[in-house]
């Protein structure tokens, strides 16, 4: 029994210093992103999914449909979502914008039939993004380390543990006819992708590594949107300047870089 | 000799008037507006342009947009620390390559425009005041959620230049620095200068077919 526990350590240690090992020739020492080796791993099935099944699925729906059915269909879901992005917004202490969120569900469920039509936006109601991981933020949770879920896709601890309660709210998962639930589940995730196809050539063509380059493009948009738009400035490099200001720094921030980079 | 001076003096005067009358002063959210909704503009009109044309949108990027730039400021935004260590012939090559790189995904971002149009928020600037940022936001039609695009400009002497583009709260500069960053760490400044290159010709490939 006890050698048994033992080679299963052995297996485990030897299973963990393969996965270092894996991190170590992948990483680039992001302090954000510990679990690189892993991260890039899930990160390729998640595009390897998206090539082979998402995409095509998505690219076709944006072919054969018109466009204002894809809106109708898109601006459904998001009138789901507005109902949990107002009681986001009440958690993070907006009651302002949790009214604005309220009323749009309101008008868009009611004039905007069944929320098809967004109504609400044209009457000047903005539409807001919320879920639990930025509420969360909001409250002062540390985001932690960079993670790539499946399917999922980029997270960080926070926003995963975020996500839990997102999913377990959503209204989509809670319809009790099961069939009827998956079309839709199903649907939204197409719909959504179908609004993201074409970014897809622009970073593409602007990442070096896409890996690198989708990782801290989720880490800034996720500090900005706790901001609602305007988070403080964290930029060490600002001062930089062309190379003229460079010289008068020099001693006293180049120490207080390499720090904040370690 | 006072002839030779006056004469010069007569030339530049007459010489430089419509490169100042146009980078002079314009306050930052003016100059956003303006280079923006004459981009706007050209490109509504602009058949090579509707029909995909990345040349042609290059051509209308460098001639309207590219003067308005600090991209040597952009560039060391996005090397970070390692800006330091370049040589002055190797910030201007990496200046160079990632001009490029921006350019060229920029001008095929608006290849893509259908029918977006442009807010631009409130601005309030301090006298004095020579780092700031222009909101806008672009509205795709059927979009429910309008997308940010902010403009950080810094006073260059009279002129205004942008140093940054935040899409979405994604800093389209510094959203280079890690990547950049681990290029200097395999190969040196020489070889993220050459990783650079490779990109731009690419794409250039993939622009030619």
């Amino acid at each position: 029994m006890k050698a048994k526990m033992t080679r299963q350590i052995s297996k485990l240690a030897i299973a963990l210093a393969f996965a270092g090992l894996l991190g170590g020739c992948a990483t680039s020492g992001n302090p954000k992103d510990p679990i690189e080796g892993f991260n890039r791993a899930m990160f390729g099935f998640n595009e390897g999914l998206d090539k082979v099944i998402i995409r095509p699925v998505a690219t076709g729906y944006e072919a054969v449909l018109p466009s204002p059915i894809q809106t109708g269909v898109a601006n459904f879901f998001s009138n789901i979502a507005d109902l949990m992005i107002g009681v986001n917004n009440l958690l993070q202490g907006k009651p302002a914008q949790a009214a604005s969120d309220a009323g749009r569900v309101l008008v868009n469920t009611t004039i905007g039939f069944l929320g098809i039509i967004d109504v609400a936006s044209s009457m000047g109601m903005e539409k807001h993004e919320e879920d639990v991981g930025q509420t969360f933020g909001r409250w002062g949770v540390d985001d932690g380390a960079y993670i790539v879920l499946p399917f999922f896709g980029p997270r960080n601890v926070r926003d995963t543990v975020g996500l839990v309660f997102d999913v377990a709210t959503d209204p989509v998962s809670h319809v009790d006819h099961i069939p009827t639930r998956n079309v839709l589940l199903a649907t939204r995730v197409v719909s959504d992708r179908a609004e993201l196809l074409k970014a897809d050539k622009v970073i593409e063509e602007a990442a070096l590594d896409k890996y690198s380059y989708v990782r801290d493009a989720y880490l800034q948009r996720r500090r900005s949107l706790i901001h609602d738009g305007n988070p403080p400035k964290l930029d060490p490099y600002s001062g930089l300047g062309d190379g003229k200001t460079a010289a008068k720094q020099e001693g006293s921030d180049a120490s207080a870089q390499v720090a904040a980079r370690h | 000799m006072r002839l030779f001076a006056l004469l010069l003096a007569a030339a530049s005067f007459f010489l430089s008037p419509g490169i100042q009358a146009q980078v002079k002063e314009l306050p930052p959210d003016a100059l956003v507006r303006s280079v923006t909704d004459e981009v706007l503009d050209i490109i509504r009109k602009d058949k090579d342009i509707k029909a995909g044309s990345t040349k042609r949108a290059i051509e209308l990027v460098e001639q309207k947009v590219l003067p308005h730039f600090n991209f040597t400021r952009m560039t060391a935004l996005a090397v970070g620390k390692d800006w330091r260590q370049a040589t002055p012939e190797q910030q201007k090559m990496l200046t160079e390559e990632f001009r490029d790189l921006l350019v060229r995904t920029y001008s095929n971002a608006l290849t893509a425009y259908k029918n977006e149009t442009v807010d631009y928020k409130p601005f309030k600037m301090q006298p004095g005041e020579s780092d700031v940022t222009v909101r806008t936001q672009i509205h795709q039609p059927g979009a429910r959620q309008p997308i940010t695009l902010d403009y950080s400009l810094e006073k260059n002497g009279n002129a205004w230049k942008v140093y940054d583009v935040v899409v979405a709260g994604v800093s389209l500069v510094t959203n280079y620095r890690s990547s950049f960053a681990t290029e200097v760490r395999n190969g040196g400044i020489d070889g993220l200068i050459k990783t650079l290159q490779a990109k731009n010709k690419s794409l250039e490939a993939a622009t030619k077919k």
